[in-house]
This record gives structure tokens, sequence and C-alpha cells, in this order.
């Protein structure tokens, strides 16, 4: 028996102005999806041509759930996602360029090749990189509203989790003190139904996984996380009423993992009925589809944003491909930080 | 300069620093309303107010991790561990995320993991432990184990001041126990930096935390029979450690005893006794000798918890071994 609220899908073209998005936005919204896949799917290139080192991790599928919680984030509000949430780093304003450096473990990557993959994040944009213990982050994230509420500001911090991690302790205590505190904090749970190969079923035991907020005494919210615009509006709301003092909310954002755990992993245990189904549900032609039934996006406007994106994603790989590889020397580098890095603005 | 004890200098450590640094705050368990479970911070709730003396749940995770997230936005968060033993349920959150934070993404992380600690008191293997050892192994951690009262305001006032996560163990049994001169107003002590706290000429005890006490007992009793002249060499922090110092004293007295309260195998005591033979083994007329706890979970009953904990008997006949060598 579910406990959640089920999200409403937004439709039509009154839903959206209700959720506060113009058209700029909606394409926007289409033109970061779009980067998003488009990263993702140069990467698998990269990776094939023997230039990203170790594993590669992909989202595809999770492009709307990414966005559209990203989109609903306030400049600033901050926000600490996980590894399938490449839309989070796009929308906030991480440059391309910089992604497939950190792909390929060059000096310009966001962790200038100390760490790889989504393992990434800049502080400048209110993003914290994620480790690989999920969800280490959702603590975090709780951190961070904390400081907000000492210090009285309105802001939100939005802490990531995959349905995988939602089973590991950090999940409970992170919860858990947010609840008590009321922290302006929303946790999403990306539920691409796999965690590397373990199904839904034996991950948890309730009915979904945006039940278990009832027992921290804040709102679950299950949500379609292949509609992006629904994403969107459920998580303006919960950002919303955080940022009001209303407290925490837990959005569960079901989706399908689109590819392999990695990219070494063709996925064999996912029952093909259910990689169609979600085939058929592909977030960006269905956002792509419901642009053109509203009009928002003719085929010159189509073509003009795919032009841009190839553009932008061919020069910065180009440019990426031009950062140097990390001198040998520099490994012992910062280990400790020094007192004047924290003589900024954001540290008094 | 006033009398102070160990516990009181590090309240008033914590207090000062809260009073000049709106961003520094506090939170663990039992902290505010009934003042810490050895009353360190009693009266904190009173002065700072709720918002910045925060009781928390029994969630070590989500409170060193709350910490990091507050310390990336700009806070200077001090939290507690009620004994240094549950430092184990943050281990990951120490070790996998404050750690490793400024190294992957050069981002700060500037918060401070208060942890009483040792034993002594029949705490059983719970609430007795010195886990330093776990943590001094892991890169992008700083620790601070202060011996004396005034080293116990200085070294917390600079843990606040210090960019990175420092793990700060301060000694249960030297609380109230230990009693000394603290400089008043602004102190703070540099990390790395070693204190002689005996001076001599035959034998180098390396220690700290609560250790520096029972080989000062060992110095003296040696001192007053026949005059065996020990120096004691408190390290202060384990990371950094001061090698120069430790050196020093080994040019000295070319004999060396390595004591702490943490057990022996891969305990800090390893390290130092691996520096002095891969550095200044010409130095030396004598192996290094590592007297510590026994590789055992700290026991309860009183018999074992002191056939456990390194005794000042043990020092001495280390002193009698060593002196005959």
């Amino acid at each position: 028996m579910a406990v959640a609220r089920e999200a409403t899908p937004v439709e039509s073209a009154a839903d959206v102005r209700d959720a506060d998005l113009d058209r700029e936005d909606l394409i926007q919204i289409y033109r970061n999806m779009l980067i998003t896949r488009g990263i993702e799917e140069r990467g698998h290139i990269l990776y094939r041509q023997g230039k990203i080192p170790g594993s590669f991790y992909t989202g595809r599928g999770n492009e709307g759930a990414a966005v559209g919680v990203a989109t609903a984030m306030r400049a600033h509000d901050v926000g600490a996602a996980v590894q399938r949430d490449m839309g989070v780093h796009v929308t906030r304003g991480t440059e391309p360029w910089r992604i497939f450096a950190q792909y390929m473990g060059r000096v310009d990557g966001l962790a200038a090749g100390r760490d790889g993959n989504v393992h990434m994040a800049d502080l400048r944009l209110g993003l914290i990189a994620m480790v690989s213990h999920l969800p280490a982050m959702m603590p975090v994230a709780v951190g961070c509203a904390l400081a907000f509420k000492i210090r009285k500001e309105h802001r939100v911090a939005v802490g990531w989790s995959g349905d995988g991690a939602m089973a590991r302790g950090d999940a409970h205590e992170a919860m858990n003190l947010a609840g008590v505190h009321r922290l302006p904090v929303v946790f999403v749970v990306d539920n691409n139904q796999y965690a590397y190969s373990t199904p839904n079923r034996l991950e948890f035991g309730v009915d979904h996984l945006a039940d278990r907020a009832e027992a921290y005494g804040f709102e679950g919210v299950l949500v379609d996380g292949t509609d992006v615009l629904t994403v969107y509006r459920e998580a303006h709301r919960a950002i919303e009423k955080a940022r009001e003092g209303g407290g925490p909310t837990l959005l569960e954002l079901v989706t399908l993992r689109m590819e392999g755990h990695a990219v070494h992993d063709d996925a064999f245990y996912v029952p093909r009925e259910l990689l169609e189904a979600y085939t058929k549900k592909d977030p960006i032609e269905r956002y792509r589809r419901w642009l053109k039934e509203q009009g928002v996006l003719d085929e010159v406007a189509e073509d003009a944003v795919s032009a841009d994106v190839k553009k932008l994603l061919g020069d910065a790989l180009k440019r990426a491909d031009e950062s140097p590889l990390p001198a040998p020397e520099s490994v012992l580098d910062g280990v400790y930080a020094e007192p004047e890095e924290l003589e900024t603005p954001h540290h008094q | 300069m006033a009398t102070k004890t160990y516990l009181q200098a590090i309240s008033d450590g914590l207090r000062e620093e809260m009073r000049r640094d709106s961003r520094v705050f506090l939170i663990g368990e039992d902290i505010g309303v009934y003042g810490g479970a050895f009353k360190v911070t009693q009266g904190f709730l009173q002065e700072f107010g709720d918002d910045r003396v925060i009781d928390a749940p029994l969630s070590e995770t989500a409170i060193v991790g709350g910490c990091t997230g507050a310390a990336l936005m700009g806070m200077r968060p001090v939290c507690e561990m009620q004994f240094s033993d549950f430092v184990s349920c943050a281990f990951d959150q120490l070790v996998t995320v404050a750690a490793k934070q400024h190294y992957r993404v050069g981002t700060p992380v500037p918060i401070v993991v208060r942890l009483p600690s040792g034993g002594g008191f029949s705490g059983g293997p719970f609430h007795s432990q010195n886990p330093e050892g776990f943590f001094a192994h892991c890169p992008g951690l700083k620790i601070a184990c202060p011996a004396t009262p005034a080293d116990a305001k200085g070294l917390i006032v600079q843990a606040i001041r210090d960019p990175n996560p420092v793990l700060f163990f301060e000694h249960k049994h030297l609380y109230r126990r230990i009693k000394g001169e603290v400089p008043d107003g602004e102190h703070a002590v540099e990390f790395g930096k070693a204190r002689v706290h005996r001076e001599g000429s035959d034998i180098s005890i390396i220690t700290y935390g609560a250790m520096v006490y029972t080989a000062e007992e060992a110095a003296q009793a040696v001192a007053d029979r026949d005059g065996t002249s020990v120096e004691i060499v408190d390290l202060r922090t384990l990371t950094p450690w001061d090698k120069q110092a430790v050196m020093a004293s080994v040019a000295k007295t070319s004999k060396v005893i390595v004591l702490h309260e943490d057990t022996h195998t891969s305990g800090f005591g390893a390290e130092i006794a691996a520096t002095i033979a891969e550095e200044v083994f010409e130095n030396l007329d004598a192996p290094v000798r590592r007297l510590t706890a026994p590789d055992t979970p700290v026991p309860f009953s009183p018999p074992l918890e002191k056939a456990y904990l390194p005794q000042v008997e043990d020092v001495v006949t280390a002193i009698e071994e060593l002196s005959a060598y």
C-alpha cells in the first residue's frame, strides 16, 4: 500500500505556466537534456578510442530527472548529485569541455585527474563532488541545509541518492536529522530500478522508496522520472516549500537505467520487455514530442538547437583533447588545504 | 596565566573561538542541555543558543557528514563523538568524504571532530579505545593528541582554524586529573611541533596524550633511584608529526622508547620506530623499543585493564633494559 503522494503529470500549457516556465525555459530544458545525452554518447566513443582510463558510467534514461530537478534549483541553492546526474552539472553550467577532460583524466577536468567520471563538481556552481560510497552525499547535503538554517539564509540543499544506496544507513541518518530539525533540504532518489544487477524487489520491502518519508515526518512524492516537466514541477514545489521553512521532501524519480551499471556491463539481467517499455518512454523523445504538440518547438527551432549542441560538443571534445595529462610529480600536491584557501568570500 | 584543568582548557578554547567567530558551531549527542557527557560544553547552550549548540540524534554518520556539508558552505563546525570509540560509525564520512575532498576537487573541509578517548576507568571494549591509528593512516586528516591543559586549549583553537578535517583526541583520564598553567586569551599551538616535556640525556621516550604522565612518573623514579636521565618528547600532533624533534632527541640519547596507549601492531609507534630506523640508524646504540597496549580489545575488569594499559613499572623495566643494552 503506497503512502507517498503520486505526482500528477504535467500535461497542458496551463500546467507549465503554473510551474513558472516560459518558452525560453522550455527550450533551455530541451537543450540541457540534449547536451547531457550528447556528452555521454561522446563519452562512449572516447572510451572505445581508449581515451578514458578505468571504467565509464552514464545516466542514459535519467536526463529528464536530473535536468528537471536542477532547473528547479535557484542560483544560490546547492546540490550533491550522483552518478546518473550529468544533467545536473550541465544545467548548473559546467562547461562540457571540462567534463570531457574529466573523463580523460586531464588537468582541466573538474578533478584535474585526481578522480574520474561523474566524481566531480564545481562548488562555485553550487555543486559538491560525489564519492562512490553512496548515499554519503545525503548527510553532506543535510549539513549544507544546517548551515543555511543557522545563518537564516533562504537557500535550499538538494541531496541525491540512487535506489540501491537507499538501503544504507547514511540515508536513514540524513533523513532523520533533517526531519528532526525541519531543514531546508530536498532528497532526490534516482530510482532506475537496478543497483548494478540487483532489482528493486531485492533492495527494499516497501512499495515505494518515497513511502519512507512519512517515517521521518515529511512528505514523499512518487514521480515519473522520464517526464521532465513533472519532475520540474515537483522539485520546484519541494524546493520552495523547504525555502519557506516547510522542511524536507523526499522525491522518488522512477526511470530505468538504459545502459549497464558501467560500460563493461551489458545488463543482460534487465528484462527485454522492461527495456522496450522504457525505450518508448525515453525522456528526450517524450519531451520533444510534447514541445512539438504544444507548438513550442518547430522544425526550424529543433534543428537550430541540435546544430548548436553538436557544435558545442564538437568544440568541447577538441578543446578537452588539447588539455594535458597531469604531471606525475604533482601527485603529492593538495592532500591538505592551506589556510589562505579559506580566505575567500565563500568561506567568510 | 591561570591554572586550569585539561577539561576547562578545552572548554575555554571552544568558547573563545565561538565568541570570536560566528561561523563556529557545535553538534553532538547530549552536548546542549546536558552539557556533554563529560561536561566540556556545560553552559554553551545558554550562551550561544540552540542554533550553534545542537543536540543531535544518535547519528555519527549524519553528524560528521553534516559538518562536512556545513564546512563547504563556509561554517566552522566542531562535532563531538561522545566517546572516541563511536567514531567507527562515522569512519566513512571522515575517510571517504572529508579526507579526500580537497585532494580530489580542491575544496577545503575545515571540520573538527572531538574524541574523548582512552582507558583507565573500566569503560570496557567500547568506551576506552584510542583509535588514532586508523586515522593516522589516512592522508587528508590531521590528528591532535594534547597532553597538557595549555596544549588542550592551544590545539583545539588551532584545530578550529585549520582548513582541514582535524581529529582532536582528548584523553578522558586527563580531563580533571591534570591541572596546569594556561595562557589567558588568544592561544593557539602550531601543529607538527613537538614539545620536550622533560629534558634528559640517556634515553628518549617518544609519546603523546596520557602516556606523557606515565613516562614522567617512570622517568622520575629512575632519576631518583640511580640518576638515569630520561628525555620525554610529547608529540602533541600525530598528523603532522615532528620528525625533526624526535630525531634531535635520538641524536642526543641514542636509545629510544616509543610509548602509546593504543594497541601494538600498526600503531603509530610503528611509524615512529620505522622512521628512526630509516633516517638515523647510525645514531642508535640499541634497538628501538615499542611499549604499547597488547593486540587485544580493551578489557573491562580492573586487573585485566591494568594488565592491558602500559603502567609506570612497565616503562621503568623498559628503561632498565635499554640502559643495560
